[in-house]
């Protein structure tokens, strides 16, 4: 078998040489630098397991049962030295592996704004993010670009060495948003939003899909991210405002229908509205958000008076997202309209809360209601900024 | 019939839920049908079902539900690698603009199944079956704790096999992945039986495992022959007894996560819908809190095995017993806290990642110390590469890398770049076949002498062993690289025709382990053939050090004739140094547990339940619920339970095996 | 074989001449109790659910709208008693007095009904004004935490009528001891996890 091993490794090693592998050579900053930790500690590793294997081969053939040169010792069971040895040596790596983990885990978390470049180049004023918003939908992708006021479907393009701030989230089920060659994966979740610091040092095409099984169209949900140049990247953005197609809650909902392997669209304009409400999922006309829900609940619900309103809660509870035989549109009235609970939304997505209302302890039984003289409405304006994106973790 | 009728007596069972337009299926189906006509033929023909049922599946006999649940695990083995082998076709064919040959309604159900039933249904039967065989000889009792107990569990798991091999011919399974995240879970997402099937085999399963994992725990509490302190305990019986701590501890959290998803989809609550407040977040967090001590649960009973064999091929005493017992239980509080690893990605924020990936770094230690124990048990020894040592050094070599990979994935922002991919795929089929199952193979090339009293036919089993290994690393390491080339799991298609080449090699590799499982499965048919060659009449073939060499191969019903006393961890070692000389009179009557059929009883009632709730046939779930109920109490008036062996019977049993070692010499 | 071997000279002891007996059903007891400890973890989920969920009214009641606190002291009230009166039962078994043992039990079964019924009037209550465990996830969790609760129950009292029987019929033989036994910690169990259930889900649910 060892020889047999030798031989194999010649073919084995022409192969490798003409794969690409894209985890080992990406060509964003953020993933190179998760490829430097997978290295060192694979390197930090091997310190022990090469050893541990060699021992085992040296063991198993110096005291096979035909040496009989070799000391038997079958009374031999202990040794405080050896059982010292044996624990602390994997100890010390894994406390150089676990301060490594520590360090890695928070300056690449993918929450965080990326502050290099590259090795050597800060981020500085100069560099404006490019904001990209993400939507998983059954099953392709959109990215909308709320700085241009333009979307794509399964296409994604971002010029090189500008760092890219994407907004992720999900219409139905969850997926995972992963470009290998830009930076390492992060789920896209439906009503919730997740997010990802990144850049792309080098020009090219990369591959770009979802990580996380979500169903049958699942293989196809895959798209192009294009490292472009500042010019190349203006010239994809003016040829996408040429498209005719507008994204907006109408057509939204068409798209967001079940579909497998969609060629690349373009649109000219999007609702500005349209990513915090699928987000909340509240495109359908009618519908709650789930901001607007969720800061009602902070309150304390709408007590017995809202114990029937279902309807505009209901979202994909009993029929797949956006099927023909999905619900029927509903139009009974959201306690706000879901463009002014959108603007909150938004508001409240560049400012981050800074307090949470106080747990209003007064009346201990019966009264879920509101106060008189509040409406909801005011009640919501008091504290914009609680909602949602609390539920991001 | 009237509509409602029909309604009312099938639930959503429809002729068109016989998946007949699936030719793969149909043939499976045709091919399983007449094997199973062959099979009942052939126990009808040797009128062998009065002694099946009499001797086998009412039997509270520990050994013998080991070997069924052997038995079983074997079956699942070979369904579960059909799926696998299907999938690796798939894959190394589905290029350049092919579909391959499966749709993604047929393939998407195949992975599911093959990631459930080759965790539920072929390592948690086998280890066990295992456990049930070896641990009460191991510790010189008689049988278990609660003998009738053990046989309703068994037939519980065997409840669960077969609905999901129901699932194949009557509707569907699930085609979710085999932990069925919701939303995509849901019953929106998932209207059909499959999640369903998935939801009630689990359930079912379920119970089995957690009642067995009790059990075994009283048994190694209670039942330990006298002078077998916890610290003389052998080593197998003390990993057996933590992986049973984290079944008992981790099984009732599966229940409840089920039982709420099932909620979920039978009554409309919202605990892990997208609307009404529900939070699939919580799902995957729940689910994983069971998960991830399922792997050490798996795991665990066959570091037991590695140590046993180590120890008795090497002529030697385990080297650092004691901290090997450390490790293992710091490995089960460990498997506890580290879940969150297996999602990363979900967003938790880079202090919570850190910390779970700490933690799994940590487990690493005890796990390497017990890899450099087998190292030093092997150290001056004197090494007979028998079957089970090859396995386990073979073993030693696979597991260390899967070991390291484990350890890079718990670095969250390598997870990132490698989570769901086909590293991942790589890394856990690294540590359960390079694990589990060279362990499970090791482990029956050791105690099959002590179950049936033949060895195994060496010539087939390196047959095996070799197409195992070396079609393991065919299969998975092109899998390490499709990972590192950034390729993800469950993809059914692919656009990138350089990647071909490496499915190619991986399907080559399966193929190689179908190879092993044929030579396995030949190894024990020509065996049984010559077992008058291979006969082991001694009790004892590998020169053992623990109780169960003590006894005859097989050994009788009442496993020893008087109970043994310890005074060393190397029980038999120590009495064979101290020259023990076999009692051969004074036999008393000895206690022993009657069987009974009320367990496979109960089960044929589970299962029927979860047939008419998986398909909305409510009459039929009420009727097998009522019975249930009404079967379990009805046992507890039985108040008669055991009898008593005569002492003439026990006096036969051992002159016959005196006659045996004399002419032994 | 060495086990053949004669070897001379005084030898250690190496088995037992007696049959050892392991008592009859002496794992019982730990074996319920591993099994209590398995049913707590279900019902640990539970609690963790509804810690997670319990806020999520969906825009709907809350605790404060929906609980009636004085009915669920009443409630706790009787499964309190129940544990009492089972309490009693097993003292006048330990004096092997079958009619007290069997009036005490018939006492917790009629506590145990009163509980059952009382929950079920507040669920039937709830579930008509529209909180329905479909309506919220708050609803959700709550219904199927104290609905496990009270399927525990259920099952409790089934077997509570089952032991009744066997005690009449075969009297307080051990085997029936040690079911009473173990029916008792089941009980005192269900008393437990209902007092986290009385805290944390209703008082902590009225003050949130």
């Amino acid at each position: 078998m060892k020889r047999f091993g030798a031989l194999l490794l010649l073919p084995l090693a022409g192969l490798l040489s003409g794969c690409d592998m894209v985890v080992l050579a990406p060509a964003g900053d953020v993933a190179a630098q998760q490829r430097d930790l997978l290295v060192v500690s694979t390197l930090l590793m091997l310190i022990i397991i090469v050893p541990v294997m060699a021992l085992t081969v040296f063991f198993a053939w110096r005291y096979r049962q035909s040496n009989t040169s070799a000391t038997y010792a079958p009374d031999w069971d202990h040794s405080t030295k050896l059982e010292l040895v044996i624990w602390a040596a994997p100890l010390l790596i894994i406390i150089c592996l676990g301060a490594l983990t520590w360090l890695g885990a928070h300056l690449l978390d993918p929450y965080r704004r990326i502050d290099r470049i590259e090795a050597g180049q800060p981020v500085t004023q100069l560099h404006k993010p490019l904001r990209v918003e993400v939507v998983a939908l059954d099953w392709k992708w959109l990215f909308i670009y709320p700085d241009y006021g333009i979307a794509a479907v399964n296409e994604l393009a971002a010029p090189v060495n500008q760092p890219i701030d994407f907004r992720i989230t999900s219409s139905a089920v969850m997926n995972s948003f992963y470009i290998p060659a830009l930076a390492g994966q992060i789920y896209a979740m439906p009503g919730m939003e997740t997010k990802l610091h990144a850049v792309i040092n080098r020009q090219g095409t990369y591959s770009g899909f979802s990580a996380n099984y979500s169903g049958a169209g699942f293989s196809g949900m895959r798209f192009a991210f294009h490292g472009l140049s500042d010019q190349a990247f203006d010239q994809w953005v003016a040829q996408t405002r040429t498209a005719s197609a507008a994204l907006n809650r109408d057509s939204y909902l068409e798209l967001e229908k079940p579909s497998e392997n969609e060629p690349v669209r373009h649109y000219a304009s999007v609702d500005p509205a349209l990513y915090g409400a699928i987000l909340n999922l509240c495109v359908e006309r009618g519908k709650m958000c789930m901001n607007e829900m969720m800061s009602i609940d902070a309150k304390g619900g709408l007590g017995l008076a809202g114990v029937r309103n279902t309807l505009p809660l209901q979202y994909d509870k009993l029929a797949r997202r956006g099927a023909v035989f999905g619900n029927d549109p509903s139009y009974v009235a959201s306690i706000c309209t879901a463009e002014e609970a959108a603007a909150v939304s938004r508001a409240s997505r560049d400012a981050w809360p800074t307090y949470w209302p106080a747990k209003n302890l007064s009346p201990l039984r019966g009264a879920g209601l509101l106060r008189p003289g509040t409406d909801s409405r005011s009640a919501e304006a008091d504290t914009p900024t609680v909602g949602l994106l609390r539920r991001e973790l | 019939m009237p509509d409602t009728l029909t309604k009312f007596i099938f639930g959503r069972l429809t002729w068109d839920s016989l998946p007949l337009h699936e030719p793969i299926v149909v043939a499976t189906f045709v091919a399983v049908a007449l094997g199973g006509i062959a099979l009942l033929g052939v126990i009808t023909y040797f009128k062998l079902w009065g002694y099946l049922w009499r001797e086998w599946f009412t039997s509270v006999d520990h050994k013998k539900i080991g070997i069924m649940y052997m038995v079983l695990g074997l079956i699942m083995l070979l369904r579960g690698f059909s799926d696998a082998i299907m999938m690796r076709l798939q894959q190394a064919i589905a290029f350049n603009g092919s579909e391959g040959y499966l749709n993604s309604h047929h393939y998407d159900q195949i992975f599911t199944a093959h990631g459930v039933i080759m965790i539920f249904f072929v390592a948690m039967p086998f280890v066990t079956g295992l456990m049930n065989f070896v641990v009460p000889l191991q510790i010189g009792a008689r049988d278990v704790s609660f003998p009738f107990l053990n046989n309703f569990s068994f037939w519980m798991t065997v409840g669960g096999a077969i609905l999901v091999m129901a699932s194949l011919f009557v509707g569907e399974f699930a085609r979710t992945g085999w932990l069925a995240y919701p939303p995509l879970s849901g019953i929106g997402y998932s209207p059909d039986v499959g999640v369903d099937y998935y939801i009630w085999a689990l359930q079912v399963a379920g119970v089995g495992t957690t009642l067995s994992g009790i059990n075994l725990i009283c048994t190694i509490i209670k039942m330990r022959a006298p002078g077998m302190t916890m610290m003389r305990m052998p080593i197998f019986t003390w990993t057996s007894l933590c992986t049973n701590v984290l079944i008992v501890a981790s099984f009732p959290v599966l229940t409840a996560v089920l039982s709420l998803l099932a909620l979920d989809r039978y009554v409309g609550t919202n605990f892990f819908t997208n609307d009404f407040g529900g939070n699939p977040m919580m799902y995957v967090n729940l689910i994983w809190i069971w998960g991830h001590p399922e792997v050490y649960i798996l795991i665990l009973p066959l570091f037991g095995v590695f140590s046993e064999v180590t120890s008795t091929f090497s002529g030697k005493r385990l080297f650092g017993y004691t901290s090997m017992v450390y490790a293992t239980v710091v490995i089960t509080i460990l498997s506890y806290l580290v879940w969150l690893h297996h999602f990363f990605t979900m967003g938790s924020g880079a202090s919570v990642n850190s910390f779970f990936g700490i933690t799994t770094m940590i487990i690493s230690i005890p796990t390497g110390a017990k890899i450099f124990n087998w190292l030093f048990t092997m150290y001056r020894g004197r090494i007979r590469f028998e079957l089970p040592m090859m396995w386990t050094v073979a073993f030693m070599l696979t597991f260390t890398v899967g070991g390291m990979t484990g350890v890079l994935l718990a670095v969250p922002p390598a997870d990132f770049v490698l989570h769901n991919s086909l590293f991942l795929i790589a890394h856990f089929h690294n540590v359960i076949i390079g694990g589990v199952l060279f362990g499970l193979f090791a482990g029956i090339a050791y105690w099959w002498p002590k179950a049936f009293g033949f060895k195994l036919d060496p010539f087939w089993g390196k047959v095996s062993f070799w197409c195992w290994v070396v079609g393991f690393w065919f299969a998975f390491m092109p899998l390490y690289i499709l990972g590192l080339m950034g390729v993800t799991r469950r993809m059914r298609v692919f656009d990138d025709p350089s990647l071909q080449i490496w499915f190619v090699i991986a399907a080559f590799g399966a193929v190689l382990i179908a190879c092993g499982i044929a030579a396995f499965l030949i190894q024990i048919f020509v065996s049984i053939r010559r077992r008058e060659a291979l006969a082991d009449t001694t009790g004892d073939p590998w020169d053992g050090r623990t109780l169960e060499w003590s006894t005859s191969s097989p050994p009788p019903a009442y496993n020893f004739a008087f109970t043994p006393v310890i005074r060393d961890n190397d029980a038999w070692y120590d009495m064979k140094q101290a020259g023990y000389i076999r009692p051969l009179a004074g036999f008393k009557p000895i206690h022993m547990p009657s069987n009974t059929g009320t367990g496979i009883i109960l089960a044929a009632f589970s299962v029927a339940l979860g047939f008419g709730l998986i398909w909305y046939i409510w009459w039929l779930a009420a009727l097998s619920f009522v019975c249930l109920i009404a079967t379990a109490i009805g046992h507890t008036f039985n108040y008669h339970r055991d009898f008593h062996i005569p002492a003439s019977e026990v006096t036969q049993t051992e002159e016959a095996r005196t006659t045996l070692l004399a002419a032994q010499g | 074989m060495t086990s053949t071997a004669i070897t001379a000279g005084t030898e250690p002891v190496f088995h037992l001449e007696e049959e050892h007996a392991h008592a009859e059903g002496g794992s019982t007891m730990l074996g319920f109790w591993l099994y209590l400890m398995s049913d707590c973890l279900i019902f640990a989920m539970l609690f963790a659910a509804y810690g997670v969920l319990g806020g999520n009214y969906a825009a709907g009641p809350a605790p404060k709208d929906l609980f009636d606190l004085d009915l669920v002291a009443v409630n706790t009230a009787m499964l309190l008693f129940s544990s009492i009166t089972y309490g009693f039962a097993m003292l006048t078994m330990d004096k092997g007095r079958v009619a007290a043992t069997q009036a005490w039990l018939a006492v917790t079964g009629l506590f145990g009904l009163a509980f059952l019924s009382i929950e079920l009037y507040e669920f039937a209550h709830m579930i008509h004004e529209g909180a329905t465990p479909q309506r919220s996830a708050f609803l959700s969790s709550f219904f199927t935490l104290v609905g496990t609760h009270g399927l525990h129950v259920t099952f409790g009292t089934i077997w509570l009528v089952t032991l009744m029987v066997q005690v009449a019929r075969f009297g307080l033989i051990e085997a029936n001891r040690r079911r009473l036994m173990c029916l008792s910690m089941f009980w005192h169990f269900l008393d437990v996890v209902w007092i986290g259930v009385f805290t944390f889900v209703y008082l902590m649910g009225m003050l949130r």
